[in-house]
């Protein structure tokens, strides 16, 4: 089981990402450069990490989405490589459309910093099945812009399909149907604003983010 | 030659900021104000003097990273 943890200039949940991995597989995560023009071919699990890639310039996300790495990202998604990201991995994963939606300014129009209670949408999803009948984790949020936003159509078929996997309990930044986690249609994308890598150790105040790595995992 | 790149959020995106100046405007005083909606500018500097050729790059440019289709539009306008 080998995965990879996506390093732009200005990611900062990098190596929480990678120790959520290692935590999870028992082994290092290789860390990819935006540079680099290729994920190696035996990479099983891709994570996109938080951060503030390239200061937010143009849009959240929008400069890191065109890089060199996101192009062949894109491109093995499509063919099915588990993808996630969480918080600037989200607006990432948006803005190549590989999510549908955006991620809008914090409806209250400041940055929320908490530790966030979600309800598991759908639990048999490859990111939430390892949760049983769990039916609430809590995941801290950090983001100034995580209002989820797509069209009434879009919300209809996430929720219809069953891609809406996280939902907030207390939505805190106006998220379209409290929406706090997607997937694409053939449920090996994801992503989400809450930081499950940000729980996974007692010290962190939770260990919930543990078993949504191990149901991805699991489920390769 | 200049490009003068406006992007905007779709009409019926809700766009807190400028609700937020709006609201500032009217505690200001500036009864007139109904509403308000932020967006950004971009010029950009183009070689050649070809006004046509520049537009349909600069729309190719706005479709492929200067604005989310799905939340924004644009407008551009070309000056000499």
């Amino acid at each position: 089981m080998k995965t990879a943890v996506i390093v732009f200039p200005a990611s900062n949940c990098d190596r929480d990402a990678a120790m959520a991995l290692e935590k999870v597989t028992g082994r290092k995560a290789e860390m990819i450069w935006h540079r680099e023009t290729e994920i190696p071919s035996d990479i099983d699990f891709v994570v996109i990490p938080g951060g503030f890639s390239y200061g937010d310039y143009l849009r959240c996300g929008a400069i890191a989405s065109r890089s060199p790495i996101v192009k062949d990202i894109v491109a093995k998604a499509e063919k099915g490589l588990p993808v996630a990201g969480f918080c600037n991995g989200f607006q990432i994963l948006a803005e190549t459309g590989l999510l549908p939606g955006a991620l809008m300014r914090n409806k209250g129009l400041k940055f929320v910093c908490r530790p966030e209670r979600l309800t598991i949408a759908n639990g048999n999803s490859r990111y939430t099945s390892a949760y049983g009948n769990t039916k609430e984790v809590v995941f801290p949020v950090a983001h100034h812009d995580g209002n989820y936003y797509a069209d009434d159509k879009t919300l209809n078929i996430l929720e219809k399909e069953g891609r809406v996997i996280f939902k907030y309990a207390d939505n805190p930044n106006g998220s379209a149907r409290d929406i706090a986690g997607i997937c694409n249609d053939h449920g090996n994308v994801f992503g989400m604003m809450p930081h499950p890598e940000r729980a996974i150790d007692p010290l962190h105040g939770g260990t919930d983010g543990l078993t949504f790595f191990k149901s991805i995992i699991e489920s390769i | 030659m200049k490009a003068i790149v406006h992007i905007g959020l779709k009409p019926g995106v809700l766009d807190p900021q400028g609700r937020a100046i709006a609201r500032s405007l009217t505690d200001l005083g500036f009864d007139s104000v109904t509403g308000a909606r932020q967006g950004k500018v971009i010029e950009l500097d183009i070689k050649g003097n070809d006004a046509e050729k520049a537009r349909q790059d600069v729309t190719d440019m706005c479709e492929k990273l200067l604005a989310n289709t799905v939340i924004e539009s644009y407008r551009i306008d070309i000056e000499n």
